[in-house]
């Protein structure tokens, strides 16, 4: 088997916790669909036949119910749940399933949404023996107004910085504007290598990682790195122009590694030499090319250890991670889901009811007369009454609209009663709350009091 | 020319068994027509008049036989003459029903007869061939009514003769165009091959690439592929059907990560052995059988990626023939880690071994003071002038470099790095500076069984300006890379390799960005070409030091010792 994936859906959407509190991110309604379906389905259609899924007890409960899951996914999939005390970082969980583990692994999100091409991705990991391939777009301006948010969003956050070389495939440097105090240095080393680089900063990081299994065995070493993103991958970037301290031959294994415990860490990658090192090494030499040209070193610098990326340019590759994503994606998905209709055969929709193209009606939904649905979507099992206009909004499932409402631009999460004649703009209802009648709210964050204690 | 005879002594004599009863004068009376015959056909048009001739006077001679008459001599000759041809003729039917349709004969016949005839494949022998060919083609249907009759006759002497006949294989398409089977990828061109093609990829469940962008007619029969559409796009990402391997080889061949023929051997034998561990027997099967079946559509996956060398042709028969003889009470653990040690053995005879004799060979050649040619990156080549170095030889390199592949670059590096001095120039003045050039030093990617060699395009370009010059060209190459195929030209099998390669960018400004939209231009961008034996004064191979002419020798030797 080439490739082993695995799902990590047990984050917590700790950046969306109005829509979180009472939904596991992995469930959130995207297009009708829950967020897991996404990525599950992407794997299926490249050809992956099982997925090992890391998630909590809650969410394997809530995938097993879930008809649209167990019709669509035909994948085996293996479910690894961890203790949801437990604060395990992604980089802990692969840890946890390492026994597991025979092959080179695809690491998804369970929260990005994308159309990408993989074998891109997988063809970079394979062609240049990678150690670590990794996908990431350009990030989208999100252009549709978040509700509850008061004031401009902040661009410059926490902003990436990523150097990529010539081609535009090689990451020479990857840091975090949280991690950089003074600015941005680079090894001089890294520029004599490769003078010229490309540092790009708008760049959407897809969580998808191709790893080698090398890389699951230093972890398992190395039990202070905890998380994927934020630790592992800026660690493998940096230790790709490391100075090569004398790379033990693989019969000097055992010796080394029983000396150097503590400090093995860049041998573990160096010894991925697979038995016929010496064939592969002969192929290489023997044959006439060079990634680079200019200096007097060989392909690849005589470096081991290599990390690649595959930037899109064109196509979706979405993140679900704020607010303002899921806004984002749920306009998109229809794109995306081409083969089925954007009305759920099981909704019961009146005559007189003006419904856009571009919105999706879920299963078992009851629409009354006179109501104006457009650019929105609705969950299952949600009735909407009459003389409703709902205007670029997402509302999920269970929900019972009243007579006379004006919703826009808005969020209502699963379970909501949004009382008569009220008129919402760009609030966000928790689960299970009810509007009281003619209520008027613009740019409101409506929850439960419990959650408001939770923060 | 000997073989041939033999072979027709056979025939005659059973047919001479049939029908009379003294042997031995007809022997000798008949081989001086047949050899008349033989330089005919290799001109193309009087194997034509003589198959005519023979048609009316075998109506004659069944007439006076049915009279009961005493043939005459000449009658019995050309009695003789005709069934031999009828029953070549009959063959040739079968071998051409075999193959989709009619079509395909006569196509497959001009190919085969031009390298018989060892013209040049310009357009003007194009013609008079397919000229030739159509006069065949009216023909057929004659033939075929006068040989019916004659079914069952022929029937037990053709099987014989087919046996026979498979054997010689090059003595026959010298003498007369007997159809053989093309390979597949030299007939991209006609629709019937290509589907042959799809049906076959489809039951092997490997994914068909298709051609990419207008081919320049003169090499529309081969393929051409864009590196922009690999064909791991229609693989699926854990690929279950062809081994990871293989995959990667693939994807490394067709994005020229793997290139030079060595290289490409040496990866390929590294995958297979990756796929002889990872193998398990599946019941009820043999191992010897079944691991050969198994390598199949790998074989097929990789020859879409790009199309094989003659290098990892031989090597791929190397190991079938190693596989298929396994013993059956073999245990499938020993079986394997024979195999193991047989592609070990393999690459080091004949990769590793061989270059440290071909440099031993060549070394002696070069002397103090000398000033050597190179061409492209060539691992032999740039070996022989290491171990050149290291002993101590004074002399120094010119590194010739063309476009689009740019190979020199490589070379001149390493040759730099080892403190060889060394001297670039593209191949577009290679004239102006053979006068100080004392040898030519160049690698082959095969060698033909008629003495030509196939190598990088550009080479046969060094070899001719260099023999203008009276500089000596010296082609080092391994025997494995010897190949039994016979080419005098550069277009009837070759590789067109992406035409994108071609468009460059010189200050922001891509001249042929849009070639596509030009109707009249067509981009080429060739692999190799085949230089005459005539060009090459000598050939160094770890078996010493050859003329080009002696590689039928060395390929007969070879196939006897195994």
């Amino acid at each position: 088997m080439e490739l082993q994936a695995v799902m990590m859906a047990a984050g917590g959407g700790s950046r969306m916790t109005d829509l979180t509190y009472n939904t596991p991110k992995a469930m959130l309604p995207v297009g009708n669909r829950p967020l897991i379906w996404y990525p599950l389905n992407l794997l299926e259609r490249v050809g992956f036949e099982e997925v090992i899924v890391i998630t909590t007890k809650e969410v394997q409960k809530m995938m097993s119910t879930d008809l649209k899951l167990k019709m669509d996914v035909k994948m085996k999939l293996d479910f690894v749940c961890i203790p949801e005390d437990e604060d395990m970082g992604t980089a802990d969980a692969l840890r946890h399933i390492q026994p597991k583990i025979k092959t080179d692994i695809l690491v998804l999100s369970c929260d990005v949404i994308t159309d990408v091409a993989l074998h891109e991705v997988v063809d970079l990991f394979r062609a240049h023996d990678a150690t670590l391939a990794m996908l990431m777009s350009k990030a989208h301006e999100f252009t549709e107004t978040v509700p509850g948010q008061k004031g401009k969003k902040k661009a410059a956050e926490q902003r990436d910085f990523v150097g990529v070389d010539q081609s535009g495939k090689r990451v020479l440097f990857m840091a975090n504007e949280v991690d950089l105090e003074d600015g941005l240095s680079i090894r001089k080393s890294i520029l004599n290598k490769h003078p010229r680089m490309l540092i790009k900063t708008g760049l959407v990081d897809a969580h998808l990682y191709c790893m080698k299994k090398a890389v699951v065995d230093f972890l398992t070493d190395n039990k202070s790195i905890s998380s994927v993103r934020g630790e592992l991958v800026p660690y493998l970037v940096r230790k790709q122009f490391s100075k090569a301290r004398s790379s033990p031959k693989p019969k000097d294994d055992t010796d080394e590694q029983s000396q150097t415990k503590s400090d093995n860490s860049p041998n573990n990658e160096l010894l991925i030499s697979s038995r016929d090192d010496r064939l592969l090494q002969l192929a290489q030499e023997r044959s006439c090319w060079n990634d680079h040209h200019g200096d007097m070193s060989e392909a690849y610098h005589g470096g081991k250890l290599r990390c690649y990326v595959h930037i899109m340019d064109q196509g979706l590759c979405y993140r679900v991670n704020t607010i303002a994503a899921y806004i984002e994606a749920n306009r998109l998905v229809p794109k995306l889901l081409f083969e089925e209709p954007a009305v759920h055969p099981s909704a019961v929709i009146s005559e007189r009811c003006q419904m856009g193209s571009d919105s999706m009606i879920g299963a078992l939904c009851h629409i009354a007369d006179k109501t104006s649905i457009k650019r929105s979507t609705i969950g299952s099992s949600t009735t909407v009454k009459e003389k409703v206009r709902v205007t670029n909004s997402i509302i999920m499932h269970g929900v019972t609209v009243e007579e006379g409402c004006n919703i826009q631009g808005s969020v209502i999460c699963s379970n909501a009663v949004i009382g008569r004649g009220s008129d919402l703009k760009y609030c966000l209802v928790g689960c299970g709350q009810r509007i009281e009648d003619a209520a008027e709210r613009t740019n409101e964050v409506i929850v439960g009091t419990d959650q408001l204690m939770e923060i | 020319m000997r073989l041939h005879f033999c072979k027709d002594q056979l025939l005659l004599t059973r047919l001479q068994s049939e029908t009379r009863e003294s042997a031995s004068r007809g022997r000798n009376t008949f081989c001086v027509p047949l050899a008349l015959t033989g330089s005919e056909a290799a001109s193309g048009m009087m194997a034509d008049k003589v198959e005519t001739d023979e048609s009316d006077k075998k109506a004659e001679i069944e007439r006076s036989k049915s009279e009961g008459k005493e043939l005459t001599k000449e009658e019995k000759q050309r009695l003789r003459k005709e069934k031999k041809q009828q029953k070549k003729n009959k063959e040739k039917k079968d071998d051409a029903t075999k193959p989709d349709g009619s079509s395909v004969p006569p196509s497959q016949k001009a190919p085969s007869s031009v390298p018989a005839a060892g013209a040049d494949a310009t357009a003007t022998s194009d013609k008079a061939v397919k000229s030739k060919v159509e006069l065949k083609a009216e023909r057929r249907p004659r033939h075929d009514s006068d040989r019916s009759s004659k079914q069952g006759k022929k029937r037990e002497s053709s099987q014989q003769q087919a046996a026979s006949a498979a054997k010689p294989k090059v003595p026959p398409s010298e003498l007369q165009p007997v159809v053989k089977r093309l390979p597949e990828h030299v007939q991209v061109d006609d629709p019937d091959v290509v589907k042959k093609l799809a049906k076959k990829l489809e039951r092997q469940q490997i994914p068909l690439r298709s051609d990419y962008g207008y081919k320049v007619s003169l090499f529309s029969h081969l393929h051409q592929y864009s590196r922009k559409a690999p064909l791991t796009q229609q693989v699926g990402i854990p690929s279950s059907v062809i081994h990871p391997a293989i995959v990667r080889l693939g994807l490394q061949y067709s994005q020229g990560i793997v290139a030079g023929s060595n290289a490409r051997s040496v990866a390929l034998l590294h995958a297979f052995k990756q796929v002889i561990r990872d193998y398990t027997t599946p019941p009820n099967e043999e191992l010897a059988r079944d691991l050969v079946n198994r390598l199949k559509p790998y074989i097929s996956f990789l020859n879409q990626c790009r199309p094989l060398s003659a290098s990892m042709g031989n090597a791929i028969k190397y190991i079938k023939k190693e596989i298929s003889n396994i013993p059956n009470h073999c245990k499938e653990d020993e079986a394997k880690s024979k195999l193991l040690n047989c592609i070990d053995c393999y690459i080091d005879e004949k990769i590793v071994l061989a270059a440290k004799a071909v440099a031993e060979i060549a070394i002696g050649k070069i002397s103090d003071g000398d000033v050597i040619l190179v061409y492209g990156c060539s691992s032999l080549v740039n070996h022989i002038l290491y171990e050149a170095f290291n002993m101590g030889r004074k002399f120094r390199v010119i590194v010739v470099d063309s476009r689009p592949r740019l190979e020199g670059r490589e070379a001149l590096r390493r040759l730099v790095q080892h403190g060889i001095s060394c001297t670039y120039i593209l191949i577009s003045v290679v004239s102006y500076i053979l006068p100080e050039v004392s040898k030519v030093l160049v690698g082959a990617h095969a060698l033909l069984a008629n003495g030509y060699m196939m190598s990088r395009v550009g080479t046969s370009q060094i070899a001719l300006v260099a023999k203008a010059f009276n500089v000596p060209v010296l082609v080092c190459c391994e025997t494995y890379k010897f190949c039994e195929r016979v080419q005098t030209d550069s277009f009837v099998s070759n590789e067109l390799d992406d035409p994108d390669n071609l468009i460059v960018t010189r200050k922001g400004k891509t001249q042929l960005a849009h070639w596509q939209e030009v109707r009249s231009l067509g981009l080429l961008n060739l692999v190799y070409d085949v230089t005459p034996p005539d060009f090459v004064d000598a050939v160094i191979t770890e078996l010493g030091m050859i003329p080009c002419t002696s590689v039928p020798v060395v390929l007969r030797v070879k196939s006897v010792d195994q």
